[in-house]
């Protein structure tokens, strides 16, 4: 199919970086193409009418001309700008780390609109703010589903066999959970309880709105972060930045200023 | 780069090469670069030797404010003259140029030499921000006001900083968001155009009659 020269498509904003003397790349993601690289030119300057439009995290409706390499920006307009995201800053952080797991586990250019929605539907439950630890957990688990990552919660990954409902061991290189046979040989598994394996499982199988109403306690929902996080990091290849800022901003809401 | 073509010399393209490194520099401009220098005067490369080993020897950074200096302390914060109560966090050297630039502010200064960016991996332990809250528990600071670029690299550092700082009992400001002088309405975005309503202010009755209330 030709393209024209000139097309345009809704996207949300998930990374920008600078380039030249007042340009940035940017990184979108879009409903109809997946994920793609733009050039926003001269929007570092002040009187850019573009630059507000064109910030991390915005829904915006882009026009965008073909380049050579790149396509280049032409005109953009916010759909939704999330500004209650943007005031919080354990809010924010958290949609950072959103933004960036989208941006490391999606291929450029491979259409992928389940992905989109998902990213669209996490913001906004961020943005409403009660049950923000499930919404990142169904968040990782979904979007491991759609890049193709996803974990194995049935059977043992090492044998193959149902895993019983007693013990159970989390194993992020081999792709799932393992029995307790199989967990020495799995490389780094580590145990997961009965509960942790429910709501993993949950997640995986239902939809949002059945898993909204879920409440963990700490012990739980920091079991859950751990082994996420652990198997992210093992597809990805790299650590997550903006989870390192997450656990530091949790780490100093419990100290006094003076501490820091 | 073709620095093993034959047609350039291992000097040249040595030199092309550096040229290349700087940012905004691509492989067409650095070649220009190296040839112009070529056909400069021996004493004005000389010249510019010179400059780039001496900004490399003779600048170091203020040890209150981080900025820039040939002397420490700088010359804003030896300077007797300024509020020395006030102090303005900029992201970066150059942002206190344009500030001074305005004549609107007598305060002091400090640069945190960079932004938040968790994204990008740069955290709170990549600035200057031990540096500023030992200036704000030794010195007598009534005010900080948070300078840093209204992005989301910039508000992020805003935020963090505050709650750094508020629980010290120092106010804590940042500067206005709204419209660019030049700027348009109908190309706003909405947050832009929002702050602007927000922190709208009285019009004040131009006194056209020299004093007649």
């Amino acid at each position: 199919m030709a393209v024209p020269r000139l097309y345009k498509t809704e996207a949300v904003i998930i990374r920008q970086r600078k380039f030249g003397e007042a340009d940035r790349i940017l990184t979108l993601l879009t409903p109809a193409f997946g994920k793609i690289e733009a050039k926003a030119r001269g929007v570092r300057k002040t009187t850019s009418r573009m630059s507000g439009h064109l910030q991390p995290l915005n829904r915006c409706m882009i026009q965008l001309a073909r380049g050579r390499m790149t396509d280049v920006i032409a005109g953009c307009e916010t759909l939704e700008s999330f500004h209650r995201l943007r005031e919080d800053l354990d809010r924010l952080s958290e949609s950072l780390y959103v933004a960036e797991l989208v941006e490391r586990m999606l291929p450029e250019r491979v259409p992928n609109y389940p992905s989109y929605r998902l990213l669209l539907d996490t913001l906004r439950r961020l943005e409403q703010g009660d049950g923000r630890e499930i919404a990142l957990r169904y968040f990782e688990i979904r979007l491991l589903d759609q890049g193709g990552f996803r974990p194995e919660l049935e059977q043992c990954v090492g044998c193959g066999k149902q895993i019983e409902a007693e013990s159970h061991f989390f194993a992020p290189r081999a792709g799932g959970v393992t029995c307790p046979a199989c967990a020495p040989d799995s490389g780094g598994a580590r145990s997961l309880t009965l509960n942790g394996l429910k709501v993993l499982r949950q997640l995986q199988r239902e939809p949002y709105n059945k898993n909204a109403r879920l409440r963990l306690d700490a012990p739980l929902a920091q079991e859950l972060e751990r082994h996420l996080r652990s198997y992210v990091v093992c597809v990805l290849e790299r650590d997550v930045n903006s989870a390192a800022f997450i656990d530091r901003l949790r780490r100093e809401s419990q100290l006094t200023p003076a501490e820091v | 780069m073709n620095e093993s073509s034959p047609a350039i010399a291992a000097p040249l393209a040595r030199l092309v090469e550096e040229f290349y490194k700087l940012p905004g520099i691509g492989p067409k401009s650095a070649q220009r670069l190296a040839y112009y220098l070529l056909r400069m005067p021996p004493a004005e490369a000389q010249a510019l030797a010179a400059a780039i080993i001496e900004v490399k020897e003779r600048v170091i950074f203020c040890s209150a404010c981080q900025n820039v200096t040939e002397e420490d302390p700088c010359r804003v914060c030896s300077d007797g003259s300024r509020d020395r109560t006030v102090i303005c966090v900029v992201e970066e050297p150059l942002d206190i140029l344009s500030i001074e630039r305005t004549r609107a502010y007598g305060g002091l200064y400090h640069v945190l030499h960079g932004t938040i960016s968790p994204m990008d991996g740069i955290g709170p332990e990549d600035l200057k921000i031990r540096e500023l809250l030992e200036r704000l528990r030794s010195d007598d600071i009534r005010e900080v006001i948070l300078a840093t670029n209204p992005n989301l690299e910039g508000e992020a550092t805003a935020m963090y900083l505050t709650r750094l700082i508020a629980p010290l009992g120092i106010k804590v400001t940042h500067l206005a968001r709204g419209l660019p002088v030049g700027g348009d309405l109908e190309y706003a975005d909405d947050v832009t155009l929002a702050r602007a309503l927000e922190g709208r202010q009285e019009v004040q009755q131009d006194n056209r009659d020299g004093a007649s209330a």
